[in-house]
């Protein structure tokens, strides 16, 4: 017993801006983030939160799936721009869909949509629930440097949600963690204290662009050929891959490794940017609506990130 | 390596002429950015068999040469 996807939903903020808006703010182009990055515009949320973002996916899921929030066994949520260290993103999302159902958050960055994908397939296992909400948003516009060209161009605010019942659809799953701080950190902010003074630092996102690079195919490949082997279905035999919308050259270079059409992989980091765990709920919420996945097909997704962490699943439609 | 080798390697990821890459010039001035350098050298570990672990930065054609001479003698000492 794993689960069965049973409705998609996802959510973005209406202020949308482009690179060329962008690059009033910094020097930067829109041929150069087009070209380096794979981004034409992202959404960014000027005056809503995180669990804002959250909520409006969740409705857009369970509406999709004709679920009751009264029905949902467990709420989990992946982000890392919660808006408060307590109560967890999911807590807020429960209290306002009038679920009862226990809620948490999981935090394995850009990864934590599979994260919690995988941990909502232990509770099936366990047959501990029947319904499972799993959302994944953020609001990454308030971790950046806007100083920083290499980083701010990159990414983007959004939310995606799937809503899971009883099946055998997700059939194998990797998940990985390399912990470290070296490539990519978030830091946190000390409240301010009579003790010390820590003011220096900054919530901003930090990554060194080629070590993450590297991270990122490898893990890539590795963990789809991973699942792919673990259920015994060959390369060819998928039809959709969906990769965290990264960076194109991430993805591109991947591909190139991998024995699966390339027309398979799915992308919108041009119109959403890199919105960390909630990229794959967000393409998978358009293909679905689009009708483009269909009965039985093998669908991957792949992940990769800060933690570090990894993980790729293999679902069959 | 030999400098030609590098030389059309990086002509291949470009696309550009053989000819115009000499020892100094710059992989900013051929449209070449960090991430390239990086998936440059990936292919090359690949094909070399080796771990080249590229962790500075590297500005001219000449750099990236002397680095992988560099490795490839210490990993063969």
């Amino acid at each position: 017993m794993s689960f069965k996807i049973l409705g998609t939903g996802k959510y973005a903020p209406d202020f949308v801006i482009d690179n060329n808006e962008l690059s009033k703010y910094m020097d930067t182009s829109d041929e150069w983030i087009k070209q380096r990055v794979g981004v034409k515009q992202r959404h960014i949320s000027i005056d809503e939160s995180t669990i804002d973002l959250a909520y409006n996916a969740s409705i857009n899921a369970l509406e999709n799936a004709k679920i009751d929030a009264s029905e949902l066994d467990l709420i989990l949520c992946s982000t890392v721009s919660g808006d408060y260290a307590s109560p967890a993103v999911s807590c807020m999302v429960q209290s306002r869909l009038n679920a009862t159902c226990p809620a948490m958050d999981i935090n394995a960055a850009c990864s934590g949509f599979i994260f919690a994908l995988d941990t909502a397939a232990s509770f099936f296992e366990a047959k501990k629930v029947k319904k499972v909400l799993v959302v994944s948003a953020e609001r990454i516009s308030k971790l950046l440097d806007w100083n920083d060209r290499g980083t701010s161009v990159i990414f983007g605010d959004g939310a995606g949600a799937v809503v899971l019942g009883e099946g055998n659809n997700y059939l194998s799953s990797v998940i990985n963690t390399y912990g470290g701080n070296s490539v990519i950190s978030i830091p946190q902010s000390d409240a301010p204290s009579p003790f010390w003074d820590r003011s220096d630092i900054k919530p901003y996102i930090y990554m060194n662009g080629q070590e993450t690079f590297k991270f990122a195919v490898n893990a890539m490949v590795k963990d789809i050929k991973h699942v792919l082997t673990k259920a015994e279905v060959d390369e060819s035999k998928v039809n959709i891959v969906i990769p965290h919308q990264a960076n194109i050259r991430i993805i591109d270079y991947a591909k190139r490794k991998l024995n699966i059409d390339d027309k398979n992989f799915y992308m919108n980091i041009d119109r959403y940017g890199n919105t960390s765990s909630a990229s794959i709920p967000i393409a998978l919420d358009e293909l679905h609506r689009a009708n483009n996945i269909k009965d039985n097909d093998y669908l991957v997704f792949s992940a990769f990130g800060g933690g570090l962490c990894s993980g790729a699943c293999l679902i069959k439609w | 390596m030999n400098f030609e080798k590098l030389a059309n390697i990086i002509a291949e990821h470009v696309d550009c002429d053989v000819n115009e890459i000499k020892k100094d010039t710059t992989f900013e001035s051929l449209g070449i950015d960090s991430l390239d350098t990086v998936e440059m050298v990936m292919e090359l570990e690949e094909e070399l068999g080796v771990e080249l672990e590229l962790n500075e930065k590297l500005l001219t054609v000449e750099e990236l040469l002397n680095f992988i001479n560099k490795r490839l003698g210490e990993i063969n000492a």
